[in-house]
């Protein structure tokens, strides 16, 4: 392997880690608005957010680039579709993040329906989880991978559990209806950042062991 | 300042024949060319054109420009072998002269021309081709043993710090890889794209993955043609012409 050719390698897993940095900080200060009812933080999600963007594209054409001209194989060649992979579930955690900027734009302009609680909680192990996806993807650790994937039932229990209780509010009083369904939306969206981090997990074990363990 | 060479309608016959026909393209100062295309498509007749390696060619005559320091050297009167100081080339086999030491086979160019006095200045420029060449460290306790005495890669590397012993500043290389062992190849794939930093290489290359590691600019010729020009990514993911596509996909050739 050529020096220029490991150079490439190495600048495409900082590029994924530096997206993957920016999607994490989206995600939590989103929330963190939207519970702290601190709206000057939305703005600085959606100009990440343009960073996120120029990293999707960037990220895609490098790696690209390096399959045509260097001819990965093996597990170089894993590494840059992991890569691929892992970008495409990245810009998606930052549209999701955007997504609840636009719900908190909403909900910060009227009362709480009730204090949060379940949310920050989903949106902390959703943190965790692709923290914990990204550090696996560097390290090329399939133990935390496979850890991580677990959490992943954890998140979705919260978001039933959101969905259950707002139901509770919204037959006692019809007014709370719109807020409810909000907040039920920003679940939804944690749960899907929860499994991007679990695509990515999943990406990072073919990567290391060559192993699909998709829909199992 | 761009661009180290300027071809402009370039066109080349051996006797009747018609092996170059009005290639038009630019060589960028300090980056990687690789001229690539099947067996017979020209590419080793072009790049012997831009140091004038056919001039002792019988029936060979060439037509249009070759821009070289702000002279076409087709026509202007120039000295073939200042030009080629200037324009270095290293060979498919390599040919250190074989009873030469390693030594005198980097230091011969500076010799024949002159333009050193002291041992300890040629020993100088011996020293930084070789290391320049990436073989310092695997030749310096070795530099009085015949140069044919190496292996093929290290033959390989030695005729390139000759070449780069004279200080070109364009280097040719024609089918550099193409008699070396796997090993060898990477060793003086890595060494081009080092040195293409510092220099502007031209290789010629039917192996269309070296094409693909190695260089920054790819022309693609067919049948005496210039069929496609440009960077390397976008030769290799999007060529814009159909037979460029159809050659690297294995479609044809």
């Amino acid at each position: 392997m050529t020096k220029r050719y490991s150079k490439e390698l190495t600048n495409l897993k900082e590029m994924v880690l530096r997206m993957g940095g920016l999607a994490e900080t989206m995600t939590h200060r989103a929330v963190q608005a939207l519970v702290d009812r601190k709206r000057e933080i939305l703005a600085e999600v959606v100009e990440m957010e343009q960073q996120v963007d120029r990293l999707h594209i960037d990220i895609d054409e490098i790696a690209l680039g390096m399959i045509a001209l260097r001819q990965p194989t093996a597990t170089d060649l894993r590494f840059i579709t992991a890569a691929m992979k892992i970008n495409t579930d990245l810009e998606r955690i930052g549209d999701q993040a955007i997504n609840i900027v636009e719900k908190a734009e909403e909900l910060l302009a009227v009362p709480m329906v009730k204090p949060l609680i379940d949310i920050p909680r989903m949106a902390g192990i959703a943190e965790e989880m692709l923290k914990a996806a990204l550090d696996a993807f560097v390290q090329g650790d399939v133990e935390s991978a496979y850890r991580t994937i677990e959490k992943d039932d954890a998140v979705d229990q919260l978001k039933d559990q959101v969905f259950r209780e707002l139901l509770t509010f919204m037959m006692a009083d019809a007014s709370t209806i719109a807020r409810s369904m909000d907040l039920i939306l920003v679940s939804r969206h944690l749960e899907r950042i929860a499994d991007h981090a679990t695509n990515i997990c999943e990406d990072v074990i073919f990567m290391v062991k060559g192993k699909d363990v998709r829909h199992q | 300042m761009e661009n180290a060479i300027a071809i402009n309608h370039l066109s080349a016959w051996f006797g009747e024949n018609q092996v170059l026909n009005e290639i038009t393209m630019d060589i960028r100062r300090n980056s990687v060319t690789s001229v690539m295309g099947p067996s017979g498509c020209g590419k080793s007749t072009f790049i012997r054109c831009l140091n004038r390696m056919h001039d002792l060619t019988p029936g060979f005559r060439m037509a249009g420009e070759i821009l070289f320091d702000g002279r076409n050297i087709i026509t202007d009167r120039i000295d073939p072998v200042l030009l080629r100081r200037k324009v270095g080339m290293v060979f498919q086999q390599p040919n250190p002269f074989p009873r030469m030491s390693v030594f005198d086979n980097v230091a011969v160019g500076l010799r024949f021309n002159g333009s050193m006095k002291s041992r300890a200045d040629i020993a100088e420029v011996v020293e930084r081709s070789l290391r320049m060449a990436a073989i310092w460290d695997e030749l310096k306790d070795h530099l009085d043993r015949p140069g044919s005495s190496l292996s093929g890669g290290q033959q390989q590397r030695l005729c390139i710090a000759r070449a780069l012993a004279v200080k070109p500043e364009v280097l040719l290389m024609d089918e550099p890889c193409s008699a070396l062992d796997p090993v060898s190849t990477a060793k003086i794939e890595e060494l081009i794209e080092d040195l293409g930093d510092r220099y502007t290489i031209v290789v010629v290359t039917h192996n269309m993955q070296q094409a693909a590691r190695i260089s920054d600019f790819v022309a693609f010729f067919l049948m005496g043609v210039l069929v496609e020009m440009d960077k390397s990514a976008k030769i290799f993911t999007n060529p814009s012409d159909k037979r460029t596509e159809e050659y690297i996909t294995g479609r044809f050739g």
